[in-house]
């Protein structure tokens, strides 16, 4: 098993589209805190209008405001809405790739079971979304906590503002990151189900990416009819559940109690409902490729 | 008419009243306060604004005569609020033209004596200030002070250490604020479901209050002005 | 001698499509065994059950006296394949595709035994070459590689020479030749090319519209009785006539297009020769070719062939 897992991580990496991602993301993440390097203040003054009657900032506020963990923060949420396709093209393509080139048939001919070799690829893919978020983390996160030092970690809400202490933040992000990985886990277990009916892997990532977009649509909308019906049931609506790691408690006078999380319950649901996903995505692969006639 | 009714009331008030003149009182609350020329104070702050939870901060006030005051978080984040200038008690004797004081009496069931400021420039950013004062320690322990522009501040002060210099050990300052809200469009926050439907005005013009407990207050040993800007 | 493939009754349907229909056939240890077809006769569908790509809808395959079915992985272990085109990664170097299979195949392999392997297949220069700067022989002899990196004791080749220019196609035949004489390999050949069959193929089985047409020993099938003779005259209707008077009589079978057909032994188309001048018909051309190739012929061209075969 283990060496079939090194031999499709030896596939993965050797293969140019693999690094696509990888540079993407450095391209995102760095454009971002270039921009927020040089023309920060103005972000923060867009962010902070709403409040600027009541309170006063100084030039100091902003800049300790506009710290490595916010811009992380901003990163993460511009970049995990575009991850999916990143994670798609690698999912994607896992099987239907691998029909496309011929490979499959003479893989299959070879004395693996075929839930093992699914397994692998699966597993490779996994993989492959945990090197994408470990490099996304050590971009974003560390890159801009070099650039930009830490401070304490302002959260901006619709209808309020999570403040937390600088030592309070980092175990956050290994939270969100974790969450992300199991978010991310639920595109590449669609994008992989998908590719098990395709022959080339452009329909997979193109069918995966739609379906994404189309469900997070729903699940950004505020039409109160989907509200109770769908969104709950949509697995986009849960992806974003990362951010409630940094949704704090506060005390009955607005103070943010260090170390906690406003409603760990809720984001374990939707960690559960997740999971329940990939589950189901992956098992359906497994189950149709079981039986699938290879003709290509 | 309003004018001769005032006097009226003042006069009621000074000949009702037992003890001294409310100038008398407000003079010597203001002596206390003129002994002291800059100051550095070390304290936490708690922030309690409705729509921010915020930890409790360490911070550094800086004062310096006439009316310049800083509040610095000196490693962390904090929100301060829109004339926190006024947690300077001295904030509210500042007044060319100098005021009408009007004595309202003893507060039932405390000993503090209520009187009314009122600046005799017309155009001036505050309005109406009251304040009572504890007429045997001679300190200002509330304070309501009503502005033309920014609405009306409430401070609250306990005295220990510092009070021969009338300054606070606790300041609580009330601030009213404007209602605060983003587009989900922009926040892209995550929904748990949990929320339930709150009435519209909730987050709307409520009082704000941010509370300062002083630890220590380093006294007229000079502050430079770089601290200010 | 014991029976390495045995299958039995198999039959596959695509939704109304009949691919393979009750098929039976028995490959025997140390054969090279011809699977002729035309191209959609079902060679491939049946190559891809033996090959477990595809599930039959019924009948019963055993490999090495066991049940595919239940026996996958330990068939599966000692079977090297190609399946039409010889498809690797193209964007990894020969070495690394053999290692690649080479594992899947679950043994252990050093450098230098990959390396031998394919110098075995003549490409131990271009070892660290993307397979995509390939050549379609080399890429065919890499996929040969690829079947026997594990050194399988059943060898299924399908269609291996298509694409290939003559000398490749001589390379391949010699190749199949050692592993069969030499190494005692067996192996499954298909192709929809008689010819080639012909020259390699111990016993041989010939399928059309998914159904089983002829089955036997090629010395057998090839019977020099049935020789089947193209005659071509000034006058064909005239040759016709007249062979039908003659001696020859009974060998007359038919005239198709513009030629006479008769079938008979080998041995007596000097006879027939002579006669011919003796009726003084004049003869442009005679050629002649075994029933069985006429056969097969008459199957990929759709002509009506001579009535030889006799199963």
């Amino acid at each position: 098993m283990w060496k079939l897992l090194k031999i499709e991580l030896f596939k993965i990496f050797k293969r140019p589209r693999t690094y696509i991602a990888f540079g993407a993301i450095a391209a995102i993440v760095f454009l971002i805190q270039v921009a927020l390097k040089f023309d920060g203040k103005s972000y923060v003054d867009l962010l902070m209008s709403n409040l600027s009657g009541s309170f006063e900032f100084s030039d100091e506020f902003k800049n300790k405001l506009l710290n490595g963990y916010l811009i992380c923060f901003v990163i993460l949420n511009t970049l995990l809405i575009q991850m999916p396709l990143l994670v798609a093209l690698i999912a994607g393509d896992s099987i239907a790739g691998e029909a496309n080139m011929g490979t499959l048939r003479l893989s299959l001919t070879k004395p693996v079971s075929r839930t093992q070799y699914m397994l692998v690829k699966f597993a490779a893919s996994v993989v492959y979304t945990l090197a994408l978020l470990i490099w996304m983390a050590a971009l974003a996160l560390f890159g801009s906590m070099l650039i930009f030092g830490t401070n304490d970690m302002v959260v901006l809400r619709s209808e309020g503002i999570e403040q937390m202490k600088d030592f309070d933040v980092l175990w956050r992000y290994v939270a969100a990151f974790g969450y992300a990985a199991v978010a991310l886990t639920t595109v590449s277990a669609l994008a992989f189900l998908l590719s098990v009916f395709a022959e080339n892997s452009i329909g997979p990532i193109i069918a995966t990416m739609s379906i994404v977009i189309v469900f997070t649509i729903l699940s950004e909308m505020n039409i109160p009819i989907y509200d109770k019906t769908i969104k709950p049931y949509l697995f986009t609506s849960h992806m974003v559940a990362w951010k409630g790691f940094f949704y704090v408690k506060a005390d009955a006078e607005g103070t943010t109690i260090n170390g906690s999380i406003e409603n760990l319950p809720a984001v374990l649901r939707s960690l559960g409902i997740l999971v329940a996903y990939i589950v189901l995505f992956f098992s359906t692969a497994v189950w149709v490729f079981r039986k699938k006639d290879i003709l290509t | 008419m309003k004018r001769i009714f005032f006097i009226g009331l003042f006069i009621f008030i000074v000949f009702s009243s037992a003890g001294q003149a409310a100038e008398d009182i407000i003079n010597k609350v203001k002596a206390k306060l003129e002994k002291v020329n800059d100051y550095e104070a070390k304290g936490k702050m708690k922030t309690n604004v409705v729509f921010i939870k915020a930890p409790i901060a360490n911070v550094k006030v800086y004062y310096k005569k006439p009316n310049k005051l800083r509040i610095n978080n000196e490693s962390g984040i904090s929100f301060i609020p829109k004339g926190s200038v006024n947690i300077n008690l001295n904030n509210i004797f500042i007044n060319t033209e100098g005021f009408d004081i009007i004595d309202v009496g003893k507060e039932a069931g405390t000993n503090l004596r209520i009187i009314k400021l009122l600046p005799k420039d017309e155009n001036a950013e505050v309005v109406l200030s009251t304040v009572y004062v504890d007429e045997v320690q001679y300190v200002i322990k509330k304070a309501k002070t009503t502005t033309r522009e920014n609405g009306t501040y409430e401070l609250e002060m306990t005295y220990g250490k510092y009070a021969e210099y009338g300054l606070a050990d606790k300041v609580s300052f009330s601030f009213n604020t404007k209602d605060y809200k983003l587009p989900k469009g922009i926040t892209f926050d995550y929904d748990d479901g949990s929320k339930k439907e709150e009435p519209a005005d909730k987050l709307k013009n409520k009082k704000g209050k941010v509370e300062i407990t002083y630890s220590a207050y380093t006294i007229n040993k000079g502050v430079p002005d770089s601290v200010f800007k | 001698m014991g029976s390495i493939i045995r299958v039995d009754h198999l039959t596959k349907h695509f939704r109304d499509i009949k691919a393979v229909e009750n098929l039976s056939f028995t490959v025997e240890e140390g054969q090279v065994y011809g699977f002729l077809g035309q191209n959609g006769a079902g060679k491939s569908t049946t190559i891809r059950m033996l090959l477990t790509l595809i599930q039959p809808t019924s009948g019963s395959i055993d490999i090495f006296g066991m049940d595919l079915q239940r026996h996958r992985k330990e068939i599966l272990r000692q079977v090297g394949a190609i399946i039409e085109r010889p498809d690797l990664y193209k964007y990894l170097t020969a070495l690394e595709n053999l290692r690649i299979f080479a594992t899947m195949s679950g043994i252990k392999i050093s450098g230098k035994k990959l390396m031998d392997q394919l110098a075995m297949v003549g490409l131990e220069q271009r070892a660290h070459s993307k397979v995509k700067t390939y050549s379609q022989g080399m890429k065919q002899r890499l996929g040969i590689a690829t079947a026997l990196v594990h050194d399988p004791k059943l060898i299924i080749l399908d269609e291996p020479t298509n694409g290939l220019d003559p000398q490749g196609i001589a390379d391949i035949r010699n190749l199949i030749l050692m592993l069969s004489r030499e190494k005692n390999k067996t192996l499954l050949i298909s192709s929809h090319l008689l010819s080639e069959i012909e020259l390699i193929a111990d016993s041989m089985l010939i399928i059309d519209k998914g159904k089983k047409l002829v089955e036997g020993r090629v010395n057998d099938l090839f019977d020099p009785a049935e020789t089947v003779v193209e005659l071509k005259t000034t006058n064909d209707a005239a040759a016709f006539e007249k062979l039908s008077g003659s001696d020859f009589r009974e060998f007359v079978q038919q005239r198709r297009n513009d030629c006479v057909l008769l079938k008979l032994h080998r041995n007596r188309i000097p006879e027939v020769l002579k006669e011919l001048v003796r009726m003084e018909v004049n003869v442009i051309s005679l050629h002649s070719k075994h029933s069985l190739e006429d056969y097969f012929l008459s199957l990929t061209t759709g002509q009506p062939h001579v009535e030889a075969l006799k199963n």
